[in-house]
């Protein structure tokens, strides 16, 4: 391999090969197969390490000589926006123990699995609900504007006690804050306006005390308001675009694999397992989880220095063959419980139980209620979120 | 078998409880780890290793 191929194999965020939009980038695979812990550039000309195969995707974020804090210099950031947000109104997802412990354990009880659990008849009413709006008198739409998207919304809207009614509004400051194509300016300002929004509902709270999770962190007075709205802001962000875009990405990947998709319906016993191995395949944080070295770390025969910036590149984890035999396929009846596609350390995601409620109740009501469910489009044209942090699709026209 | 699980370490997101559930709880106030049968019988015994080993807290230890 030349020099230039090299520098030009492993530039972040590493383009998918055209034609497999469902595969992790060809250069970071191969880095996988070949220097699985390797040097690359960042869009911004800064460079990391990234870290591929699953067993030392765990190990770093297994251990706490990694840290999240993205304040520390030479932190390793996937856009120009998430690096202009630096020190503002930081979120426990980018700080470390014992902060970040003591402001998760404030919320584990809400995302505990009982819990979510208890939550099924309500998601899965607002699911026929929305599928009954859907078909209403049509035989085609856009399954992420109409189900994927709203299906979350609205059970995040519930969990924290905001408005439905505000969905239009918080969803685009969202995606402007996950595009990699946002400036600084735009990432600022709908950042502000998101935390606005959220330190007014908390306040409001504080006469109208009601169930919902922003309600509690205020009555609990151990956190003031703008703390409050960073957390609701956390929540809301993620907790509706990631569940949306494996979703729809989900739909797309069975509709991909009829073979999938008929085992999944004659059996519907295989959904539990199938959204597991879903999230393992299609890896939706496709670019990786940063982190930075605290001391000098050997991770799979490299050492990287304290100061170092670290991606996990989680989605190439999951395709690890050591791990996952013939893990580029979906396979509805592997048994897929150890990807990471969750991320994995103490930062491991807060709403998974949540997140696979809500998709194990998408795909089997999807699956059941519209047995005709097929693209309306040409496959090619699907438009794929390249430009996103989140992976997914924009838009999913679908018939039935 | 013997199973422990650190309530310092565990970081409440229930994966035990999935692959586990006689063996593994959440507590109510606060969603963390709590061991339901620290002896479990022979027939639990995969399950409680595949808790243990996915983890994301390292807190599940069996012996
Ligand atoms: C399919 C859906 C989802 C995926 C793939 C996903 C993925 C992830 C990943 C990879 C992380 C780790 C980040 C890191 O280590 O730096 C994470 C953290 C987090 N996720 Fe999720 N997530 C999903 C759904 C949700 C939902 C529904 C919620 C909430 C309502 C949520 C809330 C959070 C929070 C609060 C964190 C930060 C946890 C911490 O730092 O301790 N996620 N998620
Ligand atoms: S899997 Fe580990 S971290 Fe998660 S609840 Fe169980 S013991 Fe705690």
């Amino acid at each position: 391999m030349t020099t230039a191929e090299s520098l030009d194999a492993l530039t972040v965020p590493a383009a998918r090969a055209s034609g497999c939009p469902f595969d992790p980038a060809p250069s970071v695979e191969r880095a996988r197969q070949t220097d699985p812990v390797i040097r690359a550039t960042l869009w911004d000309g800064s460079s990391c390490w990234l870290v591929t195969r699953h067993q030392d995707v765990r190990e770093v974020l297994g251990d706490p000589r990694f840290s999240a804090d993205a304040t520390r210099p030479g932190f390793p950031f996937l856009t120009q926006g998430l690096r202009e947000l630096v020190g503002r109104n930081p979120t426990f997802i980018r700080m470390d123990d014992p902060d970040h412990a003591r402001l998760r354990r404030m919320l584990t009880a809400d995302f505990m699995v009982k819990k979510v659990e208890a939550m099924r008849p309500e998601v899965q009413r607002m699911a026929d609900d929305l599928l009954d709006r859907m078909t209403d008198g049509r035989t085609s739409a856009d399954l992420v504007s109409e189900f994927a998207l709203p299906l979350p919304s609205l059970v995040i809207c519930l969990l924290l006690g905001v408005p439905y009614e505000d969905h239009a509004f918080f969803q685009d400051r969202s995606r402007v804050l996950l595009s990699l194509r946002s400036t600084g300016d735009e990432v600022r300002t709908s950042m502000d306006e998101l935390l606005e929004y959220l330190t007014r509902l908390a306040e409001s709270k504080q006469g109208a005390p009601d169930d919902g999770i922003v309600s509690r962190l205020v009555a609990r007075g151990e956190l003031d308001f703008t703390e409050i709205a960073a957390m609701g802001r956390l929540l809301l962000i993620a907790g509706h675009e990631t569940t949306a875009n494996m979703t729809a990405l989900s739909v797309l990947a069975l509709l991909r694999n009829p073979d999938q998709l008929a085992r999944l319906r004659d059996d519907s016993s295989l959904v539990k397992g199938a959204v597991e191995e879903l999230l393992r395949y299609l890896t939706i944080i496709h670019n990786g989880v940063p982190r930075i070295a605290t001391e000098d770390v050997t991770v799979g025969g490299r050492t990287i220095r304290a100061g170092e910036g670290v991606l996990c590149t989680v989605n190439t984890a999951n395709r690890d063959e050591d791990v996952f035999p013939g893990g580029d396929s979906l396979d509805v009846g592997r048994d897929a419980r150890r990807h990471v596609a969750f991320g994995f350390g103490v930062h491991q995601c807060l709403g998974q139980p949540l997140a696979r409620v809500e998709l194990q109740i998408a795909v089997e009501t999807l699956l059941r209620r519209l047995p005709g469910l097929r693209l309306d489009i040409p496959f090619e044209d699907v438009p794929f979120r390249h430009d996103m942090g989140i992976y997914g699709v924009h838009a999913l026209p679908v018939a039935w | 078998m013997r199973v422990h699980a650190d309530q310092e370490k565990c970081c409440g997101a229930g994966s035990c409880v999935l692959s586990a559930p006689d063996v593994f709880d959440q507590r109510e106030e606060d969603g963390i780890v709590i061991v339901l049968d620290a002896q479990p019988p022979a027939e639990l015994h995969e399950a409680v290793r595949e808790a243990a080993a996915i983890c994301p807290a390292a807190a599940i230890s069996v012996s």
